[in-house]
């Protein structure tokens, strides 16, 4: 076996990966929230004047690999990869944005864990010497994630309180192999040092108003594979940090690992509790690619530059149904994927 | 085809143990809160038809006429709120006092026309005007035709 790997799931790099720059666009509801002033851009409205919600999200993906890129000073030829997806169908937004920038591209489709899944890839592509600097990008719009998924936007139902609010928003990182010798902006840069890769994890939740309870037991088993494989504790991280289980799925990782006497204290958070306030009225919590993205990209990695955080484990989770198995019946696998990030 | 050898997962849980904490762990609907918002709202919709019919008849017209009309200036309101975005607004939180009413009926025909125009006139709303209308309108029609062959067999 490599030495690059570690236990059964866990790759462990060589010469970690930079983050070098990232970049977090979003809408109007997130730019209000708790964490508005972490956000790099945050649009008027969530059409931002685009002919379409789709056109909107793709731009939004757009404007946050513009964003990454224009901060590190790297010119657009020099990347090797851009590497992401989204939430819709046949990954349009990922596509269409990157009709405009024109990187290779390797469309990846993770649901909600898009952003860990990448920056995993990302990671192993430079360690690997397959690239020298990757893009990681990915997005999701409220609008077009309902009118694909569930209702036309304007029918009048009432959500369940188990519900999640899918985000607009889209994040970027640019990932460089370490000592290239680009200027540390804002502090130091935070470096992808392993990542485990998870597996579908499918307890029978049909229920696709309760997402966080469908992605719950994958992301509890990646927690317990990334720590058997690294033989860590959850204490040897500063922050165990999930994507999007939203209030019902946070709680139900916690009861899952209390069976396996893991105890998971402060220092484990959900991207999907951070980005609403209570008076938004979002009910579980946020979803979508771009809650995880934003989080990560925005405050966590502002965080990790100016050393309020040193090592965090972020886990990205994924319901990867479809409409079409719901409704034939099918309970929804779910999936978590872990990066340790470290300064 | 499953795999039999394969590694089980990290995590000790069963699936029936995880049914009962996903129970456990899952808000309940704020049911009290939701009847009277759908009492209130609902009624006010129908209070306010009740007052429609008795002006129309007020005006001359007979009692099927007046309640035609009063339900075709209910439908007229739902389909004009969809539109300025207000009625998924009420139904948010009012349930099933918003959608019961025809009101609800015509946001249900008008959510779909406005969301699928950008796919185009005939693709998107013609083809998805009764995505959520559909089901509504056969089994209804399904099931006036089995009441109205009862009616038919009985009073022959």
């Amino acid at each position: 076996m490599s030495h690059k790997r570690m236990g059964n799931q866990t790759v462990v790099m060589e010469d970690p990966p930079e983050i070098i720059t990232s970049y977090t666009v979003v809408g109007p509801m997130e730019g209000q929230g708790p964490l508005g002033g972490t956000f790099d851009r945050v649009w008027k409205d969530s059409l931002n004047q685009e002919q379409s919600w789709e056109k909107a999200e793709s731009k939004m993906m757009e404007d946050a690999l513009q964003g990454a890129l224009t901060l590190s000073g790297i010119q657009q030829d020099q990347i090797d990869f851009q590497i992401g997806g989204d939430l819709l169908n046949q990954l349009i937004s990922t596509h269409f944005a990157a009709r405009s920038l024109g990187f290779p591209l390797i469309g990846l489709y993770g649901a909600c864990s898009t952003m860990a899944l990448s920056t995993a890839l990302a990671g192993m592509l430079i360690d690997g010497h397959f690239a020298r600097y990757v893009m990681v990008g990915v997005s999701s719009h409220h609008d077009t994630a309902e009118r694909q998924y569930r209702m036309p936007t304007e029918h009048g139902n009432q959500r369940m309180m188990s519900a999640q609010w899918t985000v607009t928003g889209a994040a970027s990182l640019l990932l460089g192999r370490s000592a290239t010798g680009i200027a540390k902006i804002n502090g130091a840069h935070p470096k992808v040092t392993a990542a485990t890769i998870g597996r579908v994890v499918d307890l029978g939740v049909k229920d696709t108003n309760n997402m966080g309870a469908a992605m719950a037991p994958a992301v509890a088993d990646t927690i317990l594979n990334h720590l058997q494989d690294m033989k860590r504790q959850p204490s040897d991280y500063d922050l165990i940090l999930s994507g999007d289980l939203g209030e019902v799925g946070w709680n139900l990782v916690k009861d899952i690992l209390r069976q396996s006497k893991v105890k998971l204290g402060d220092e484990f958070a959900d991207c999907g509790r951070m980005i609403y306030g209570a008076d938004q009225d979002v009910h579980a919590g946020a979803s979508g690619c771009g809650c995880s993205g934003v989080v990560f990209a925005g405050d966590i990695l502002q965080k990790m530059r100016l050393g309020k955080l040193r090592r965090v484990l972020f886990v990205g989770s994924g319901a990867l149904h479809s409409p079409i198995s719901c409704f034939q019946g099918e309970s929804i696998p779910g999936i978590g994927h872990a990066v340790v990030i470290e300064t | 085809m499953e795999n039999k050898d394969w590694r089980s997962p990290a995590i000790g849980v069963t699936p029936q143990e995880y049914a009962d904490l996903v129970t456990k762990e899952t808000p309940k609907p704020t049911l009290v809160k939701n009847l009277i918002w759908a009492f209130v709202v609902g009624g006010l919709i129908c209070a306010c038809a009740q007052i429609m019919i008795n002006a129309l008849k007020g005006l001359g017209l007979t009692a099927k006429e007046a309640s035609n009309t009063a339900t075709a200036i209910v439908i007229f309101f739902g389909a004009l709120l969809t539109g300025f975005g207000v009625y998924d607004e009420l139904v948010k939180r009012a349930g099933a006092g918003g959608i019961v009413p025809v009101s609800g009926f015509a946001n249900s025909i008008v959510a779909p026309a406005l969301e699928f125009k950008r796919e185009g006139f005939v693709t998107g709303v013609g083809a998805r005007i009764f995505t959520v209308a559909g089901p509504v309108l056969v089994f209804g029609i399904i099931t006036s035709i089995g009441a109205g062959l009862c009616y038919f067999l009985l009073h022959r």
